[in-house]
């Protein structure tokens, strides 16, 4: 705070800030759901062929995390119990009304998604395994067992589909998120309208780079090969969103700097006094500045794996860490400043409590789970070393290639 | 059913019945679902939508002039020039609507401009008819202060009803604005959208709170409590349709400010005597 004002709080502010870690974790989560479907469907749709090997793990992941995307909302609420009164009595003019809606509409897409991208294995495997594992399967083949390539075919073309309305669907799904807070006039740090492209590319880096991490470390769990070229793809497709990301960031804040004016003089000594370890070196040094310098020697044609495979995810967490601080800056960071213009909000977050931090690292876990568990269910890797693994068994060839 | 279907089932299979009446179940299920889903959401919207727009409602008026005759629509005027910062009108408000401690309906605010150009705000502390509780400065030193009691402004062009995702906020026909204790979920989002501070989450009841201008009271011709409390006559509450009323005459005959007038919220709590320093 500038010296010529003494700190005044609205008194309500108080009781401290409204939203918590948990509505940090929220568009957290999201975000890692839409940039692993990016992934996904850049091999589906647009043809990516290197990213063959993690075009099957990526939906999977997509949907472990779109699993858990509401816990931390439930957590949240003060009145959980209440929360399906969203879609019982949606009032549309709120921007946050459309949540129940677009939220399952997505999740259901991935699931279908996964069931015919998988459907070939599910059928055999349903009809060769017995008792309750068998039921299983039989119950994911929608207790049809019929695989012919007529229905392949018809199931290609559909998935094709789904993955096309599945790109403006994770667009909508994060920018959304975004506009929750770039609508609300009442805060100066997050009335813009570039609250919703800043979140949806900030999601497809944290999406990419944490598909990277876990498809080199699941590789080494699983003790098989890391596809170099599909790697070098994934981190040179990191680079490029995280430039774009990095950019459109660096654009508001510079904006915000060079208009000046009372309300960027209150930002500018929170993101260089107590946001500080979040925005210096969270969001700015670590988390954009290394990566960025750091990922072109990376995605290198001459490298060996090995080095490859550690640089990706010694990068692919900078750049976790960077969306983290990123969205910490803004839900945090955002509310800290009293809409009285004249103090700041004191934000400790607490460890322990429902929304406490040691909660928001058990839900932050729960994705993970549901992903081993998947793990255990579906052939995520199966033919992921060859070429066109990743796609469908059956025509691998996606249909639009764009060349 | 004589319809092809895509995956011809193998001769003396008798899966094509199966499959059928598995595609009728289906298409079933999914006209239920849907013409459940929209009995539950977008009709009830859209026969609210109607039923408003036939009762004028959404086009709350905010003066004299827009209201219709005969109708009552309430407004709220603070003469700061009057207020002497004894901080009897947040007790009474603190009493009568059993707002717990540490969290506020209604505050007042102290302003004081120094010589050196400065200025310092603080809060009049819940503690009637006594001073005693605010940080004495040599008066020396000071070239003006007042003080400004703060409370909803019960706006026509709500942020708060705007953003509430379960239509748990809601104005009054008489543009009280209110909320559902029953229906909030306690998101918080109308506490983020209120540019004036004036929303919490009531700690006791865990769902969204704010100054009701005492509608209980308001609803049997009484005064809200803070009005009643106030010894100097700052708070005027009243009907802003009337032009023969208290707070119709104060707004004809005075200098009127909102607060944060920039944001195009149209408060019905109105100032007189604010200065830019005040948000």
């Amino acid at each position: 705070m500038s010296p010529h004002v003494p700190e005044f709080i609205f008194p309500n502010d108080g009781g401290g800030l409204a939203w918590t870690v948990m509505i940090v974790l929220y568009p957290y989560i999201t975000g890692l759901v839409a940039g692993a479907f990016v992934v996904a469907a850049l091999y589906h749709v647009f043809g990516k062929q290197a990213f063959a090997p993690v075009a099957k793990f990526a939906l999977v992941a997509s949907f472990s995390f779109c699993a858990f995307a509401t816990t931390p909302l439930l957590l949240h609420l003060h009145q959980p119990q209440r929360a399906f009164n969203i879609m019982m009595t949606p009032n549309f003019t709120s921007a946050m009304s459309g949540f129940g809606f677009i939220y399952s509409f997505y999740l259901l897409l991935l699931a279908v998604e996964i069931l015919l991208v998988f459907r070939p294995q599910i059928v055999e495997l349903a009809k060769t395994r017995r008792g309750v594992v068998g039921l299983l399967y039989k119950v994911l083949a929608l207790g049809n067992l019929r695989d012919t390539p007529r229905g392949q075919a018809a199931d290609h073309k559909l998935l094709h589909w789904l993955s096309i309305i599945g790109i403006p669907g994770a667009c909508i799904l994060h920018g959304y998120v975004g506009f929750i807070f770039g609508g609300i006039k009442a805060n100066p740090s997050w009335s813009t309208p570039m609250m919703p492209v800043i979140f949806l590319c900030s999601a497809i880096v944290s999406g990419v780079a944490m598909l990277t991490v876990l498809y080199v470390l699941i590789a080494k769990l699983r003790k098989a090969v890391v596809d170099d070229e599909c790697l070098r793809q994934m981190l040179k497709t990191l680079w490029l969103f995280l430039l774009v990301a990095v950019a459109l960031e660096g654009l508001d804040l510079l904006n915000k700097a060079y208009e000046g004016g009372d309300h960027w003089d209150h930002e500018k000594h929170l993101l260089f006094g107590n946001l500080r370890v979040t925005f210096v070196w969270g969001q700015v040094l670590l988390g954009s500045l290394v990566p960025l310098v750091a990922l072109p020697f990376a995605f290198r044609q001459k490298l060996s794996l090995g080095t490859r495979k550690s640089l990706g995810v010694i990068i692919g967490l900078l750049v976790l860490v960077q969306v983290l601080s990123m969205r910490w800056n803004v839900v945090i960071g955002g509310q800290m400043l009293s809409k009285s213009f004249r103090g700041v909000i004191e934000a400790v977050p607490e460890w322990h409590g429902r929304e406490g931090l040691l909660m928001a690292l058990v839900v932050f876990t729960l994705p993970f789970v549901l992903l081993a568990v998947l793990h255990f269910i579906l052939p995520v890797w199966k033919d992921a070393s060859s070429k066109h693994g990743g796609g469908r068994l059956v025509d691998p060839t996606p249909l639009k290639t764009g060349t | 059913m004589t319809e092809p279907t895509d995956f011809p089932a193998p001769e003396g299979s008798s899966l094509t019945e199966s499959g059928e009446s598995r595609r009728e179940f289906l298409w079933d299920a999914v006209r239920t679902f849907t013409f459940g889903a929209l009995s539950l959401t977008a009709i009830p919207a859209l026969v609210d939508i109607a039923e408003a727009s036939e009762d004028g409602e959404g086009k709350a008026a905010d003066g004299p002039k827009e209201a219709k005759k005969g109708t009552i629509l309430y407004g709220f005027l603070v003469d700061t020039t009057k207020c002497v910062g004894c901080g009897g009108c947040m007790v009474a408000c603190q009493t009568e609507n059993d707002v717990p401690d540490g969290q506020f309906r209604t505050w007042v605010e102290r302003y004081v401009y120094m010589k050196d150009g400065s200025v310092r705000v603080d809060m009049v502390r819940e503690a009637p008819y006594s001073f005693a509780a605010l940080p004495p400065i040599d008066p020396e030193l000071v070239e003006k202060s007042f003080f400004v009691p703060k409370l909803c402004n019960h706006c026509v062009n709500t942020p708060c009803i705007q953003v509430c995702p379960v239509g748990a906020s809601f104005m009054t026909p008489e543009g009280i604005v209110l909320v559902d204790a029953e229906r909030c979920m306690g998101c918080s989002y109308c506490v983020q959208a209120c540019p004036f501070g004036t929303r919490f989450i009531n700690k006791n009841t865990q769902v969204a709170d704010k100054c009701t201008w005492c509608y209980h009271r308001v609803k049997k011709g009484e005064k809200p409590a803070c009005v009643e409390a106030c010894p100097t006559g700052t708070r005027i509450f009243g009907n802003i349709a009337d032009p023969e009323s208290d707070i119709s005459k104060a707004l004809a005959a005075n200098r009127i400010d909102v607060l944060k007038s920039y944001l195009g919220t149209r408060p019905k709590t109105r100032y007189i005597g604010l200065t830019a320093e005040v948000v």
